[in-house]
């Protein structure tokens, strides 16, 4: 291969992006195995990696990429399933750029190794394959509960089968899997395909599940210790509750949460006709927010038949989402508003939406997040036409379960207290981690907690 | 798979369900609901709890077909099963966590109005058990829509009242109620109103004007149950408050009802459809034009 070549990646296929925008099939192909072992000779195998520092469950990537040069996928996926349960998954949706990929020394000088796309490509050959992770190897019959199915459940459930617990997942939904299914929709992590199969994988590991049981309604964490003979908790819960603005007309008959609107989408299937849950498309849609959520509520409500504007406060630069769905969205279609904000929601006769006050912002000195502050532009007032509005301005975590757990300390965000190694909380064998924690984070950074909270119960359970 | 043990018509529509679900039933108490999600295509159907039974481990649900689901619901009987059972959900009525003297003092009375008689028995079982007979107002459009009124007259004091006068009292139930209050002497401390929006708008309008204090549980559209998506908030007085957690019981006084009945329209249309595919299944081929049937 020419030096020149090896400055950049090899190119990922993709759907087109006018023929993607009117499906919900996966937009990013992935490599093939003669393409996965192109791009894996561009590796370095650093002696010191840099990327190994940027991923957070410190996956040998060095160590698995070797193994997809020689063309060995499994034991390139034994490499990877030391670290991670959900390579699949995160290969996927981890921001990269800001991760493993973005400490690379090969982006020095040109772009930097696809480490997520070569991650995926192992895993979905895993998957494919049907290659077992290595399960449990003496059951110790002590009974651990963890709460809620996303990443960081899944994740500690896994570790601690792995090491003999006895472990039951409570899920509150009809589906397990937290945010992967509910949130991320199918065209960039497919359910059936990816995140179906990799639960699969950890139930092989002997972790039981059970959904539908709210912990805090259907019982509670003290029950779960008392009454059922669990001897330590981890708490993965999440930060599912919306936020709204507070604008007049928000309670309008067309404005959504973007967990509503997603939550209809990805865990109801709304988009398919065959399934009962409707779902309200819009004509013209006005996504409000920069983030990851609002990427894939537009991106939903575009392949639904909107013209769809993202209505942001910032500029581009401060666009909090991955690079690659501000990519994606753009190739699509999608508008971008940005230094925008909403003021007001306007309402028809009959309580819906048809219109939306909005005024223009411009960049001032920066703020305590060191992002400079959108400041209003007086006089800048204009209307939208929009008939749908979707409100994608972040989550917090649900109250539910710490206002029903005595003992257990939250913070002023309502974020569970939690020691960031052990995920230990303030009440004896309860741990937690994840956006129940940390609030909205990333995938990997949940599954990281669940990877110190199984460490920690293990810890504590064996000195008991 | 929660399997249904007993399957009864309780009155044209109106259907009454036992179903096995230990979780729910060791847990819940008066003013709870659920949501049942009847197969995998299924939408997820929040439904208040009309009894349940601790040791047996089964809950028991009414409900009116009105739509596409509860139509399909309507088809199950004694040994099918629902997909999805999850619950308690909600906070239970206010009285339950009140001290029992306090309440002894205080008069109530509940307000049912059609499917709303179901949620509305056991808060006065619970009562009952309690110690405290309340007075209860069943309104029905007509006598063959009245439910659970035997039920409810062995543990309450029962005035039924149907729309077209063909059994009990005559008129809607706030006619009722006004004439107990004005003119048969009976003062209340606490109103409870549950049936369609509308109806407990009325309830409200008037026991404002007689200056009763009035519970209402609300029934806005739903999709989680868990204080996840926000479909269900509602204006109360200044505040935004989700149904599925916060309530679903709020102040009725302080509830505004005409946004609530405006967002509970918000699906009119496609709901319609999906009824009409139902009832009419392969030979809906459409041709109206509205509905993409003939695509
Ligand atoms: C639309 C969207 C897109 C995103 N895109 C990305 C991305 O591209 N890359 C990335 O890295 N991150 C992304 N994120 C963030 C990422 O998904 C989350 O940070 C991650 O899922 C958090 O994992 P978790 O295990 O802590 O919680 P969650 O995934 O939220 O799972 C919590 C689970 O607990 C359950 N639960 C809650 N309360 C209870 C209870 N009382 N009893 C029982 N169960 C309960 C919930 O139902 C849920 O299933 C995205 C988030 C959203 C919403
Ligand atoms: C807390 C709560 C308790 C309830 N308890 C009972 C009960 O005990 N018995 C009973 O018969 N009904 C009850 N309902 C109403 C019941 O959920 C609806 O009748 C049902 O969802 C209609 O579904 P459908 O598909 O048959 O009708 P559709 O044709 O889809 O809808 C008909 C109407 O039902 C309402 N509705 C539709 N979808 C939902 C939804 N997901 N959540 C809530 N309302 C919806 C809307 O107002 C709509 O216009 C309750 C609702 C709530 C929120
Ligand atoms: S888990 Fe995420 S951060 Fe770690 S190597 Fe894989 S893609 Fe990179
Ligand atoms: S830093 Fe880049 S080149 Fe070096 S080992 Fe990691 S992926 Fe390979
Ligand atoms: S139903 Fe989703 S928050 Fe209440
Ligand atoms: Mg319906």
């Amino acid at each position: 291969m020419a030096d020149a070549k090896m400055l950049k990646k090899v190119p990922v296929r993709e759907q087109d992006p006018k023929v993607r925008a009117t499906n919900f099939e996966e937009v990013c192909l992935g490599y093939n195995q003669e393409e996965a072992m192109e791009e894996a000779q561009r590796c370095l195998g650093c002696k010191k990696p840099k990327c190994v520092e940027g991923c957070p469950v410190s996956i040998n990537i060095p160590g698995f990429i070797e193994h997809i040069k020689e063309g060995n996928m499994e034991e390139a996926y034994k490499v990877i399933g030391l670290s991670s349960a959900l390579p699949a998954i995160c290969g996927r949706v981890c921001p990269q750029e800001s991760q493993c990929e973005g400490q690379c020394i090969r982006g020095k000088k040109g772009e930097a190794v696809s480490i997520g796309k070569l991650e995926r490509f192992v895993a979905d050959y895993a998957l494919e394959h049907d290659i077992k992770p290595a399960g449990a190897e003496v059951k110790n019959g002590h009974k651990v509960a963890v709460i809620g199915s996303g990443p960081s459940g899944l994740t500690c459930a896994g570790d601690l089968a792995k090491a003999g617990y006895d472990v039951t997942v409570f899920e509150a939904l009809h589906e397990l899997g937290g945010v992967l299914v509910y949130g991320i929709p199918e065209f960039r992590l497919p359910k059936q395909k990816v995140v179906k199969k990799e639960i699969e994988k950890v139930k092989e590991l002997g972790v039981k599940f059970e959904t539908n049981v709210v912990i805090g309604k259907s019982t509670t964490i003290d029950q779960l210790i008392e009454d059922e003979g669990f001897e330590a908790v981890f708490i993965g819960s999440g930060a599912g509750l919306p936020m709204f603005m507070g604008i007049p007309g928000e309670n309008a008959s067309g404005v959504f949460s973007a967990n509503e609107y997603l939550t209809r989408s990805n865990l109801m299937k709304a988009f398919d006709d065959s399934y009962d849950t409707p779902i309200a498309a819009g004509k013209k849609v006005a996504v409000v927010g920069g983030g990851n959520v609002a990427m894939d509520a537009a991106r939903t409500a575009l392949r639904l038949g909107a013209e769809v504007h993202i209505v942001y406060r910032r500029s581009e630069a401060e666009l909090p989402a991955r690079a690659e769905e501000v990519h994606h969205a753009k190739e699509e279609g999608i508008i971008f508003d940005l230094l925008t904000n909403p003021k007001e929601i306007l309402v028809d006769e009959n309580g819906h939406v048809n219109g939306m006050k909005v005024v223009k912002m411009e960049l001032g000195e920066p703020d305590a997040s060191g992002r400079r502050r959108p400041v209003e532009i007086s006089g800048s007032e204009y209307e939208m036409d929009v008939d749908t509005v979707i409100m994608s301005l972040g989550t917090s975590p649900n109250p539910l379960i710490s206002s029903t757990t005595k003992g257990l300390n939250i913070n002023k965000r309502r974020c569970i207290v939690a020691e960031e190694e052990t995920g230990k909380t303030s009440k004896d064998g309860v741990y937690a981690g994840g956006d129940a924690v940390t609030g909205a984070a990333t995938v990997i950074l949940a599954m990281g907690a669940g990877k110190a909270g199984a460490r920690g119960i293990d810890e504590y359970l064996k000195n008991k | 798979m929660y399997k249904v043990l007993k399957a009864e018509t309780l009155a044209a529509k109106i259907h009454l369900m036992v179903v096995h679900a230990p979780r729910v039933a060791s847990h819940c108490l008066p003013g709870q609901f659920i949501i049942v999600k009847l197969d995998e295509k299924g939408e997820r159907i929040p439904l208040t709890i009309c009894d349940y039974d601790r040791e047996a481990g089964t809950v028991t649900i009414v409900f009116q077909e009105i739509g596409a689901s509860t139509v399909k619901m309507s088809a199950l009987k004694e040994g099918d099963s629902f997909r999805d059972f999850v619950g308690p959900l909600g906070c239970p009525s206010e009285f339950v966590h009140e001290d029992i003297e306090e309440l002894k003092k205080k008069k109530m009375v509940f307000v049912a109005g059609g499917v709303g008689t179901a949620p509305v028995y056991p808060q006065v079982k619970w009562l009952h058990e309690h110690g405290i007979t309340a007075d209860v107002i069943l309104g029905s459009k007509t006598k063959d829509m009245v439910i659970l009124e035997k039920e409810l007259s062995s543990v309450s004091n029962l005035y039924v009242t149907t729309d077209d006068g063909s059994y009990g009292r005559s008129g809607m139930v706030t006619k009722t109620l006004e004439d107990l209050v004005t003119n048969e002497g009976k003062h209340y401390d606490v109103c409870v109103a549950i049936g369609p929006m509308i109806m407990m708008k009325f309830v409200c309008l008037l026991t404002k004007k007689l200056g009763i204090h009035t519970i209402v549980s609300m029934n806005p559209i739903m999709v989680d149950g868990t204080g996840m998506c926000g479909a269900c908030r509602l204006q109360v007085g200044d505040e935004i408050k989700f149904a599925c957690v916060d309530g679903p019981e709020f102040d009725g006084h302080l509830v505004d009802f005409d946004q609530a009945m405006k967002r509970s329209q918000m699906y009119k249309t496609q709901e319609g459809r999906a009824l009409l595919k139902l009832q009419e299944g392969d030979t809906h081929h459409g041709g109206c034009g509205q509905c993409g049937g003939d695509k």
